[in-house]
């Protein structure tokens, strides 16, 4: 697949039209209809859009930057052209009645929404294989998963149906999937991109963040959806303030919690790899130990599903989703909400419920965020000494269908090496670093906090290590 | 700490107003109780003294000028979704006999 400003070149000299790049992309769909990755297509607004732009664009009319480039979003994005459906029966036929403020400025800018991607129902998931609609297929190989939650957008990506995607991060919701599909996926710092418009999972560390081929273009994507909006309180203005240095010489830290017995040697090849090419180019890599990492994942599985029972506690069946008919308002509620959620969805509300009842809320929710602290302490305590800190996504690359389903708790601990950027909020990327069995693997570098720029640059060097 | 049995299940299915079947309820249990063991692992950390975190970046109750702001959405474009509306409301179900 070209790269943005390849696309955006071949418009501007003539060579192609935006109707001819959406024609593509939505035939593309169609031919890549077996990977599951695209729920709904939007055809008929995508279409009018590309007329608009290439008439714009004749006349010498000012086009935006990323004018009649196709993308596809996550489908917990709202978006006008399709339903929003978050790959749930709850919101199976939820007409978006706005957009999210990050499709708004990509339109803005002049690209144009093709699809909607498949995601476990409600982003709860690290497969895909928690949709209402079916999993979404690995493009490397046939029976393994893309990855998840965004495993919808991954896919399209590395199938090559449009040249970026968006997903929203959680606990690795981009990375995970970008890392098990070949392409590079971003995490911004917590607060640097609008939630408006997405729904909502886990309010402190939901994230949406760009998938691409290139970090250039993940690069890019994130300038133009980041940002200060009044729409949603938490967002920052001054995020990407820090210099973008590609060429600088840096200090890293490879986390040697995620470096033992438990990496799949594939994996560790490929992570020893990346540090010796990242050494023999001038960049210092230290193995540093970081304690509290091993118990992240418990603070995440407790946090999360505290603000899951929180967030889906709207779905009742009255307002909009689904609704069950029955006797009482009561039963309307408790029917409604049992057939529109998937059992990973209510497993993590009861124990959400559960964390958060009086009798265990101080052992679990606040024992949880209190434990939060010390892992953002031990961030902080490394980011003293280095510029950013590496290992990899995943322990493994992508899994194969079934590995994991039946057992919750194994595909939780799937999630360990993402969740820790997640609950302190900081700027993390997957780029892709090599293979392991013939299956992709990226490696994760996570950023202080608001220095999306540099995490940018360093995953910019390990790209062009790699190609060279 | 106490496991999860069948019973408290039930009862936050009920406060989680979800209507599971008793095959489900059963299924899940001891999945529920398998991850709850699995986060028990926290008891193990000295946070004595540590401030908990509930958001990264400290910010507290976030209030703006009290203004109406045109966010350009329509009446007819909220109420499409409802699954039952009578003229411009949403209808619901008779709460008080």
């Amino acid at each position: 697949m070209k790269t943005i400003p390849v696309l955006l070149s071949e418009l501007e000299k003539g060579e192609t039209t935006a109707v001819a790049l959406i024609e593509q992309a939505l035939g593309a769909i169609e031919a890549n209809v077996d990977f599951n990755a695209v729920l709904n297509p939007i055809k008929d607004r995508a279409l009018e859009r590309a007329k608009k732009i290439d008439v714009a664009r004749k006349s010498g009319e000012k086009t935006g930057r990323l004018a009649g480039i196709p993308f596809i979003v996550k489908d917990n994005m709202l978006a006008f052209g399709a339903p929003t459906t978050a790959a749930s029966k709850m919101l199976q036929n939820f007409d978006a009645p706005f957009q999210a403020e990050v499709i708004e400025r990509l339109e803005n800018e002049g690209a144009i929404c093709v699809g909607k991607a498949n995601l476990d129902a409600f982003a709860h998931g690290g497969s895909t294989e928690n949709s209402a609609f079916g999993p979404t297929v690995n493009p490397h190989d046939k029976g393994r998963v893309a990855g998840g939650s965004s495993g919808g957008s991954a896919a399209s990506v590395a199938l090559g149906i449009t040249p970026f995607a968006l997903g929203s991060d959680t606990g690795g919701s981009v990375r995970q999937p970008a890392s098990f599909c070949g392409v590079v996926g971003y995490k911004p710092t917590y607060g640097a991109v609008s939630r408006y418009g997405v729904v909502a999972m886990a309010s402190s560390t939901d994230v949406v963040g760009p998938l691409a081929n290139t970090v250039d273009d993940a690069r890019l994507i994130t300038e133009i959806i980041g940002g200060r909006d009044e729409k949603d309180g938490t967002t920052l203005a001054d995020y990407l303030e820090n210099e973008y240095l590609p060429q600088k010489k840096y200090k890293l830290a490879l986390v040697k919690e995620w470096n033992g017995s438990t990496i799949d040697p594939g994996v560790r090849e490929v992570i020893s790899t990346t540090v010796e090419r990242l050494q023999s180019a001038g960049h210092v890599v230290d193995e540093v130990s970081m304690p509290t990492f091993d118990y992240a994942l418990a603070v995440y599985y407790v946090v999360v599903p505290a603000e899951i029972a929180s967030n889906l506690a709207r779905y009742d069946g009255i307002r909009y989703g689904l609704r069950l008919e029955a006797g009482s308002l009561k039963e309307l509620y408790t029917s409604s909400r049992e057939a529109g959620f998937v059992d990973e969805n209510k497993r993590r509300i009861i124990i959400g419920n559960y964390v958060l009842s009086s009798g265990y809320y101080d052992a679990y929710y606040k024992k949880a965020q209190q434990a939060r602290t010390l892992i953002i302490k031990n961030f902080s305590e490394v980011f003293e000494s280095y510029d950013a800190i590496i290992g990899p996504v995943s322990s493994t690359p992508a899994f194969a269908f079934g590995e994991y389903i039946d057992d919750p708790l194994e595909m939780y601990l799937t999630d360990t090496m993402t969740v820790t950027a997640s609950l302190a909020g900081l700027p993390a990327i997957s780029v892709p670093a090599g293979k392991a069995g013939g299956m992709p693997v990226g490696l994760q570098i996570i950023g202080k906090a608001k220095a999306d720029q540099t995490v940018f640059a360093l995953a910019q060097i390990v790209e062009r290590l790699k190609a060279a | 700490m106490t496991a999860i049995s069948l019973s408290d299940v039930k009862k936050l299915a009920t406060l989680s107003a979800l209507d599971m079947s008793d095959e489900e309820l059963a299924r899940l249990t001891p999945e529920i109780e398998r991850i709850r063991r699995y986060v028990e692992k926290l008891s193990e950390v000295n946070t004595d003294g540590v401030e908990p975190t509930y958001q990264v970046n400290h910010l507290h109750t976030v209030v703006r000028e009290d203004k109406i702001i045109d966010y350009g959405i329509d009446q007819k474009a909220l109420l499409k979704n409802a699954p039952d509306t009578l003229e411009s409301q949403i209808k619901v179900h008779r709460i008080v006999e």
